[in-house]
């Protein structure tokens, strides 16, 4: 199982969920981040005061999957994420050890 | 203004209801209403969306504070010392708790107890304007001490000097609606309060953006509104000077407003809503000393020459001089009530063509009554100045006037008033 954290550009979420949606991925978590890579800030200008901005607003969608799938939800992501400029977000993937759904104890690939 | 108290020396007061005038009565009334409006909830929105997160209920509570704290002392003797006959600057005690104001009693054509509370309105936006001086660092018991004494020690004797029968008004100063009593004394105060105090920790360093432009905006939308009654209700009458103050009030907030935001398109590339918006309230607080005296061209010139000035001297105050009169007080309300008390010598006139206004009195000149208005701003700039900062001094010596670093870290609304103005 893996586990897939992908900071998005915000209105890039929807496209990003139907994505998923459409290729069976069955739950998401969204999160409103705030950070900076390459893209680093803005500016925004109040009364003459040029403020540099450094946190941008960003998504953070976090994924639990099945490995066998993994490949085709980077590709679902990259697909519509990318707008070809700085600033549409990476995506980390690291090893899931265990998973419990609550309601009823399922766990693993029965928890997806 | 100035012709009312003429009106208001020959008059009897409290004698005859007989001399009552509806229609004078039912406009002040509602100006009263609409000047209130403009502290509460105006100005405490627009200042409260360009504060932090963090200070924006400190903010709306110390506007509502000042609002409850004035209106009293205006009640036991802010009116007796700013509107009783005394001497040339300072009146007497006679009204302490208005004491022999009745439902009969009159001030010109409308109920006194009328004029005593359009006047307290005034009061109460007089120093809730001077908190965008020191926000978002002030202790809450130092900003209500320092309101109430300065309200005592400041705003009701320089009513008296322009207004009440005092010597300003009888050299023949021209302020209409305040922008002497009302603008030159907030801007000056938040002035000397922001250096006294200091600067906020991280000011220019760190970004403090506005935490909410559209409750700022909101906020500056009901100021234009309210306005209305500021400047249209200090004629003390359903009139035709009225009228043409708010029509002069209006034509300068909207080029005010115009002129700020292509200014700012100009110099920086973007037209901001905040420039827009402080254009307006420049152009507002502008004309306010001469909405009752210029003509509708003069109104427009008064409007654009507001923003041009205050914008520059914003930049001037917090860039340059690095002065963090935190919400621009001093170079928006300051600035402008001194750009307008000088323009208005000037637009006042009757010999001016198109740009022509009400007339000047007789044996004044634009020169002449140059003159006067400069001294009026000297006078009251320096008696301000000095003033405020005697106050702050000894506010300091008995609560002390800044919160704790940490306490400014964390933002008053949790430190101060253990609330939250957000639990999103």
């Amino acid at each position: 199982m893996k586990f897939v954290t992908a900071i998005l550009r915000p209105h890039k979420l929807d496209d990003v969920r139907e994505a998923l949606s459409e290729m069976g991925v069955s739950g998401i978590t969204v999160t409103e981040v705030k950070g900076f890579g390459r893209q680093k800030g803005h500016t925004e200008l109040y009364r003459g005061a040029e403020y540099q901005i450094d946190f941008l607003p960003k998504i953070k969608l976090e994924i639990a999957i099945s490995a066998s799938k993994l490949d085709a939800v980077i590709e679902a992501i990259r697909n519509v994420a990318n707008s070809g400029k700085v600033g549409d977000g990476k995506i980390f993937v690291s090893n899931l050890d265990k998973v419990v759904r609550i309601r009823t104890g399922e766990t693993d690939q029965d928890a997806l | 203004m100035k012709k009312l108290l003429t009106l208001l020396a020959l008059m009897p007061m409290g004698v005859f209801a007989e001399g009552l005038d509806g229609a004078n009565t039912s406009w002040i009334l509602t100006s009263t209403a609409l000047v209130l409006f403009m502290t509460l909830p105006g100005l405490a929105l627009f200042y409260g969306g360009l504060v932090r997160s963090k200070n924006i209920l400190s903010i709306l509570m110390q506007c509502f504070s000042i609002a409850g704290i004035v209106s009293v002392l205006w009640l036991v003797v802010g009116y007796s010392i700013a509107f009783s006959d005394g001497n040339a600057y300072f009146g007497s005690l006679s009204k302490f708790m208005l004491s022999g104001i009745s439902e009969d009693s009159l001030s010109g054509d409308i109920p006194e107890s009328l004029f005593a509370l359009f006047q307290m309105t005034f009061a109460i936006i007089t120093p809730a304007l001077i908190i965008g001086g020191f926000a978002e660092r002030m202790k809450f018991s130092a900003v209500l001490l320092f309101s109430a004494i300065w309200l005592i020690v400041v705003y009701a004797p320089v009513t008296h000097w322009v207004w009440g029968g005092g010597w300003l008004g009888e050299m023949g100063l021209l302020d209409f609606a305040g922008g002497i009593v009302v603008h030159v004394t907030a801007g000056v105060a938040a002035l000397v309060a922001a250096i006294v105090i200091g600067p906020r920790n991280g000011f220019l360093s760190r970004p403090m953006p506005p935490h909410n432009m559209t409750m700022t905006i909101t906020g500056a939308a009901m100021l234009w509104v309210g306005w209305f009654g500021f400047n249209g209700g200090s004629a003390l009458a359903a009139n035709g000077d009225a009228a043409m103050a708010m029509l002069v009030t209006h034509i300068s907030a909207a080029a005010g407003a115009m002129t700020w935001m292509f200014y700012e398109w100009v110099k920086y590339g973007k037209p901001t809503a905040l420039g827009a918006v402080t254009g307006m309230v420049a152009g507002l607080g502008t004309i306010t000393p001469a909405s009752g005296f210029v003509g509708p061209a003069g109104g427009l010139v008064i409007g654009i020459v507001a923003s041009i000035v205050c914008f520059n001297a914003v930049i001037l105050i917090k860039q340059k001089w690095k002065i963090d009169d935190s919400l621009d007080v001093f170079p928006v309300h300051g600035v402008g009530g001194i750009i307008g008390t000088l323009m208005v010598a000037v637009f006042a006139s009757n010999e001016l063509g198109i740009f022509s206004g009400q007339g000047l009195a007789e044996g004044m000149t634009i020169m002449s009554q140059l003159k006067v208005q400069a001294i009026g701003i000297i006078a009251t700039f320096v008696y301000t100045g000095v003033a405020t900062y005697i106050i702050l001094k000894v506010v300091g010596m008995i609560t002390g006037l800044r919160v704790s670093a940490e306490e400014e870290q964390q933002g008053l609304d949790i430190t101060s008033h253990e609330e939250k103005g957000y639990d999103l």
